[in-house]
């Protein structure tokens, strides 16, 4: 059987410092991976790669049993990929953000205003993010994984600036995508909480 | 989605409105400041407006290209858009579109009151009026290659300007020649042709360009 994602020998090299070689990792339907890893120590060189947004120095990226390069199309369009700035312009309201999203990743209409509201962000949705806290932008740029029906999901530090609650309530999110047989990468520092069935780690050691 | 996208930008500039409104005043600023420089001769005028003109329009344009990318490369917009592939190209588009609403297509309006202070004669000032029509999208397409090459420079401005001028050189040449021609009562029809064929040629080509660069820099 032919794994849903996998990698092989992926290594990069940045400034000529090696971050990482010869790293394999699989991830199948249902799983999700997490990788930890000292500041620096290239988690989030690690997921442009994985995201095809950089081409590995050594190293292949499978997706489906076919080589990334092969099947860009297809595995961009089942890719959403939050990195670690958040894709939120400043100038823009929640609603024209969201907005965007879902016409870039051609999702069919649904009622932003509720979904702002289960994030915690009624009233706020027509105030230019600026004016939003570090946490509530991020809300605004993680609503669209309630949006999504992408497989794959690579989120570089998703928690960051977030509170308990609405940690909780992504981490909520991540167990229903993993339910319905999608995949995702994750780089945190937060300990996920129990009840992820089918956690791995990959832990990067940081090097000279 | 283009849509969407154009609909974006538009409230962008909306909120932003020096991202417009300079190059514009600059454009105004610029003709109003000749006649004073040059002395108010109105032959002399005449015989510099078309080159004066198309300078103008040229530097403002590139005024407005600088801050094209800028917030949306900061963001992680154009990484995540770039990961998304599909969206990237709606995007181009939309950005081509939205800068030459904002900077070119003001440029044309006020144009008829930019004649009237240089003392156009009415041959030229139609001839005028069809060059920047033609010739600011192709400005525009241009000046959005330029900025998207230069988005991840920290101080691009005059990078910007060492790339992009020399493309500007052609459409200078022609679209100036056709508003002199105009003014001696000749024919402009040729002039007026190349302009078309640059500007079809670089919007068949330079939005794939742009992608590029823009994939490139994220890279």
């Amino acid at each position: 059987m032919t794994e849903f994602f996998s990698a092989q020998g992926l290594s990069c090299i940045r400034q000529d410092r090696v971050l990482f070689e010869q790293l394999d990792l699989t991830l199948n339907s249902g799983e999700l991976l997490q990788i930890q890893g000292k500041n620096g120590a290239g988690k989030s060189s690690l997921l442009r790669l994985l995201a095809g947004l950089s081409t590995p120095d050594d190293g292949t990226i499978y997706f489906q049993g076919q080589l990334i390069a092969e099947c860009l199309e297809q595995y961009a369009a089942s890719l959403c990929y939050i990195g670690h700035q958040s894709g939120i312009h400043e100038q823009l309201t929640a609603m024209e953000n969201i907005a965007f999203w879902r016409a870039a990743y051609q999702l069919p209409y649904v009622d932003s205003m509720t979904l702002l509201g289960e994030l915690g962000l009624a009233g706020l949705e027509d105030l230019p993010c600026h004016m939003l806290s570090a946490g509530q932008q991020r809300r605004v740029s993680l609503a669209r994984l309630w949006l999504t029906n992408c497989p794959l999901w690579i989120l570089d530090e998703p928690f960051t600036a977030l509170d308990q609650s609405a940690i909780q309530r992504l981490q909520y999110r991540f167990r229903q995508h993993l339910a319905q047989g999608g995949a995702m990468i994750v780089t945190t520092h937060q300990p996920l909480s129990d009840g992820f069935s089918c956690l791995k780690t990959l832990e990067l050691s940081y090097r000279w | 989605m283009v849509s969407v996208f154009i609909r974006r930008e538009l409230a962008l500039l909306a909120r932003q409105k020096a991202d417009w409104l300079n190059p514009l005043l600059f454009f105004i600023i610029v003709l109003t400041l000749f006649p004073l420089g040059v002395g108010p001769e109105p032959n002399q005028l005449r015989i510099m407006a078309p080159g004066i003109v198309w300078i103008a329009a040229l530097l403002s344009v590139l005024l407005a290209s600088e801050r094209l990318f800028r917030d949306d490369y900061r963001n992680g917009v154009i990484e995540q858009l770039v990961a998304n592939r599909q969206a990237l190209m709606p995007f181009v588009l939309a950005k081509i579109v939205t800068n030459w609403l904002s900077t070119g297509l003001p440029l044309v309006v006020i144009s008829p009151v930019v004649a009237m202070l240089l003392g156009v004669e009415p041959a030229a000032f139609v001839a005028m009026m069809l060059t920047l029509l033609i010739g600011t999208p192709l400005l525009s397409i241009l000046s959005v290659l330029g900025a998207a090459i230069t988005m991840a420079a920290d101080k691009g401005g005059i990078l910007l300007a060492l790339l992009i001028l020399p493309l500007y050189i052609p459409l200078l040449i022609f679209a100036s020649a056709a508003i002199e021609a105009a003014g001696m009562g000749l024919p402009y029809n040729g002039q007026l042709a190349i302009l078309v064929a640059m500007l079809l040629l670089a919007f068949a080509l330079v939005p794939l360009a742009i992608a590029s660069a823009l994939r490139i820099n994220v890279s």
